[in-house]
């Protein structure tokens, strides 16, 4: 079996899904696997902060539902990523601002020091990430934990899904300065790749990136957009999708159009949920945990 | 010497006028003759597309005259590998032949607003 390629995946108790994508041998670490500690961090994505809807009727409970859900985690996580719409979009530049502020305020109560902040084209596509520059920072950044290199891409600013020219000579400066084995995770709001176009969901200089992260050997991508897990490969790159935090939306091309899922009350909030992601100290692997929104 | 050089001359540039009078009744004919592409008027105004279903034959080059009303739309069909921006003011031309029988989706690529999502349609290629 190639190493890189292997992923398996396998369902335990609870309803909670436990991923192991190996991404490099201890041989191709060589120092970076010294480096890398012990660690997990959560992603959360696509909360849509400001959305009603029949598709969840609990859209102003959900949130605080999971803030408390990370919360009631055992170890607080060593940090928190949110990977974009934060809020549903509004044309009103004082609304945006309002839902912002409100999610804000909401997300304070996480118990956790260090929370990243990530635009979706909800929160960003219609005034080129303004509003959210104010209230949340940068749009896309770099930070280091314990020997991981973390990138923050952003192809939501421009309503077109580009990462743009100028982002993508960011994206190569910064790469160059790091090993060709160094452990790079790149969090982003869409895919990066093609996943169902026709659906809007890729990124339209998408591979301009991925050309950019071949060369590293230990890359692995997450991202939100599609409301659902999905778990992909671009050579030795893993992709994996994050759930949503506000309605579920159909499986890639399983359907003519990609509208949400209806809400089943007799499984209220099924499918939606966040991530934890676990970094071994050896850094040879991550392990994902799903946890639902609320525990059935 | 110079009398039948002019003599070839003429034939030359007499040949050539012939050639081109010829070519260029060829390309009238053609233009008399020729099936007309067929046009569609495509309206693009948030959060949709007027007419979102439209049938076309397999085979068939069609001429799309697409406006938007409001937005820098995007018009994508990603099967065909074809996209652009649509400039409100403006008619954006896209000439398209679609060579199999079956659904072919377009929708905007430019995220404009809560609705965004809603704005696709699809070309229904028959025999």
């Amino acid at each position: 079996m190639q190493r890189r390629d292997f992923l398996n995946l396998s369902a335990v108790g609870g309803g909670a899904v436990f991923l192991s994508a190996l991404t490099a041998c201890a041989s191709d670490l060589g120092s970076y696997k010294a480096q890398a500690s012990d660690f997990y961090f959560v992603q959360l994505s696509d909360a849509h902060w400001g959305f009603q809807g029949p598709p969840n009727p609990d859209a102003k409970g959900t949130l605080g539902k999971a803030v408390a859900a990370v919360n009631a985690l055992e170890i607080p996580p060593e940090f928190i990523v949110f990977t974009g719409d934060l809020t549903h979009t509004t044309d009103d530049r004082d609304e945006r601002r309002r839902r912002m502020t409100e999610f804000k305020s909401i997300v304070a109560d996480l118990n956790v020091k260090t929370v990243y902040f990530m635009p979706g084209e909800h929160d960003a596509g219609i005034d080129r990430g303004v509003a959210f520059q104010e209230l949340f920072g940068p749009t896309h950044y770099t930070f280091d934990r314990h020997g991981v290199h973390f990138i923050a891409l952003d192809n939501v600013s421009d309503p077109g899904s580009k990462i743009g020219d100028e982002q993508l000579a960011w994206l190569q400066a910064d790469l160059a300065r790091l090993d060709k084995n160094a452990l790079i995770v790149v969090l982003t709001h869409r895919p990066l790749f093609d996943l169902v176009p026709k659906w809007d969901w890729a990124t339209r200089d998408g591979a301009r990136a991925v050309e950019l992260l071949m060369p590293y050997n230990n890359v692995t991508v997450f991202y939100g957009h599609i409301h659902q897990e999905n778990h992909h490969m671009t050579g030795h790159i893993a992709h994996h999708s994050a759930k949503s935090l506000i309605f579920a939306l159909p499986a890639p091309g399983s359907q003519p159009e990609r509208t949400p899922l209806p809400w089943d009350p007799a499984a209220p909030y099924k499918g939606l949920g966040f991530r934890e992601l676990h970094v071994t100290a050896k850094g040879e692997h991550f392990d994902l945990t799903e946890f639902p929104v609320v525990k059935a | 010497m110079s009398g039948t050089r002019f003599t070839r001359r003429r034939v030359v540039v007499g040949f050539l006028a012939n050639a081109g009078a010829a070519a260029l009744d060829l390309s009238v004919w053609r233009m008399a003759h020729a099936q007309p592409v067929r046009e569609i008027e495509i309206v693009a105004q948030r959060f949709k597309f007027t007419p979102n279903v439209i049938d076309v034959k397999v085979d068939e080059p069609v001429m799309l005259l697409i406006s938007s009303l409001d937005y820098i739309h995007g018009f994508s069909v990603p099967d065909l590998g074809i996209r652009s921006d649509l400039l409100p003011g403006q008619i954006t031309k896209i000439q398209i032949t679609p060579n199999q029988v079956g659904r072919l989706d377009f929708l905007c690529d430019n995220f404009c607003g809560d609705g965004h999502e809603t704005m696709h349609g699809r070309f229904n290629v028959m025999e």
